[in-house]
């Protein structure tokens, strides 16, 4: 699969070690179709390719966005880029949120540090399509305040009658005045009916074990739980084996899995 | 009074299940109580003669830290416990609280509901299984807290 050109409308800085790229295609101007929760690999020309989760609207037909920290030899080089860079796509990769499947119940969106990229897309879908879903809501953790992504975002959805969004941080000075403590606390706290709820669960794997569990006490049944797994992916095509997990590979079978099917191997430290 | 006391008890998730009895014998260790808006409940090292059940608000435990000043180590929301320094000698506070938010309390007195504890060893040991729950939970997200789930490490 060869890469499409796609040049950089825009990099904005969202935090100290995270950014966004807003792409538009550089063939025919159109960044083609995904769904909520599927990736891209992105490709920095000379320097290499890496795997980034699609964070924009799904149904927005005219730009891509890609958030992602500035941690690796590629991720480092997509940072420096400017506008009218261009990078090279290859997707949208993998499976996606069960936001169809969703519908006529309470959504369970936990998030944890850059895992509200990915599940952003699925809010977009979510609150495009309000009235066919019970309550949202959306539980996010972060290191401190300052490491809070989409701020304005989450600003904006608060101020939302139909949303319940709850903010938790790891630590915090006296000037923050919300939640501190992990996100798995929160699920604890949430309004929400177990019987009728799906979960997307997206973070730290740590942080998707011990959320899991919450959700669990809760009472909320595996199959109606989804998270999304993290593991190193190259080819995209489980083609190489880099991410296999136990039976599967994350780049095509996931990265989100129904966590029914995933549960007798996460965490297991010989998978 | 009294009755209403033992309702707002009752209701309060901590005590969800627990024998009716038991409720209206430590009924009297308990009152009503309101913090403003940042208002300091406790300080470290004080004696903790109270501790809360929270109705309403949010109250955040801290620490002064030198050179960094005041942390706040973890938040407490309604539906939960703050406190049990009451329950482990030497009865002093570890940590600051401070009200958060305006919030509404169940304020139990410590010494006076050890002293039911030990008259009732049935309800000690009732208490003493729902306690041991929360610290349980706390030591758990302190844990995590500890690990930088979110850290560039991770």
């Amino acid at each position: 699969m060869i890469p499409r050109p796609f040049r950089i409308q825009s990099v904005r800085k969202e935090t100290a070690d995270t950014f966004t790229l807003d792409l538009k295609s550089a063939d025919d101007g159109r960044p083609g179709a995904f769904a909520p929760g599927q990736f891209n690999m992105l490709y920095v020309f000379g320097v290499g390719e890496v795997p980034i989760s699609i964070s924009s609207d799904p149904r927005d037909g005219s730009t891509l966005k890609h958030t992602t920290r500035a941690v690796g030899t590629v991720t480092k080089a997509l940072e420096r880029l400017k506008k009218g860079d261009t990078v090279g796509i290859r997707g949208p990769f993998g499976s996606s949120w069960p936001v169809e499947e969703a519908r006529g119940r309470d959504c369970v969106i936990v998030a944890g540090g850059i895992g509200l990229a990915p599940l952003r897309s699925a809010l977009y879908f979510l609150l495009a399509s309000r009235e066919s879903y019970q309550k949202i809501v959306l539980l996010y953790g972060a290191r401190t305040p300052e490491d809070i992504l989409y701020r304005p975002e989450l600003e904006r959805w608060r101020s939302q009658f139909d949303l319940d969004v709850r903010v938790t941080v790891d630590r915090a000075g006296h000037e923050w005045r919300g939640p501190v403590g992990v996100v798995p606390a929160l699920v604890r706290r949430a309004g929400f009916d177990p019987a009728n709820a799906t979960a997307m669960v997206c973070g730290p794997e740590v942080m998707l074990r011990f959320t899991v569990r919450e959700l669990e006490n809760r009472g909320m049944d595996h199959r109606h739980i989804y998270i999304s797994m993290e593991r190193n992916m190259k080819c995209a095509i489980g083609f190489c084996g880099h991410c296999q997990f136990g039976p599967t590979f994350v780049c095509k079978d996931g990265p989100v899995f129904g966590y029914d099917r995933i549960a007798p191997i996460l965490g297991k430290a010989e998978v | 009074m009294i009755e209403n006391l033992e309702r707002i008890i009752a209701e309060h998730s901590f005590f969800h299940g627990m024998d009716e009895r038991h409720i209206r014998f430590i009924v009297g260790c308990a009152k009503n109580v309101r913090f403003e808006e940042g208002q300091m409940i406790f300080r470290e090292g004080d004696p903790a003669v109270h501790f809360y059940f929270l109705r309403e608000g949010m109250v955040s435990l801290e620490l002064m830290v030198p050179n960094r000043g005041r942390a706040i180590l973890q938040t407490v929301a309604p539906g939960e416990v703050v406190g049990w320094s009451w329950l482990v000698a030497p009865y002093r506070w570890h940590f600051d609280g401070r009200a958060l938010l305006a919030t509404r309390a169940l304020a139990f007195d410590g010494k006076c509901l050890l002293a039911k504890c030990e008259e009732d060893h049935d309800l000690g040991y009732e208490i003493l299984k729902r306690f041991t729950s929360v610290v349980s939970e706390r030591l758990e997200v302190t844990r995590l807290q500890l690990l930088d789930l979110y850290g560039s490490a991770a």
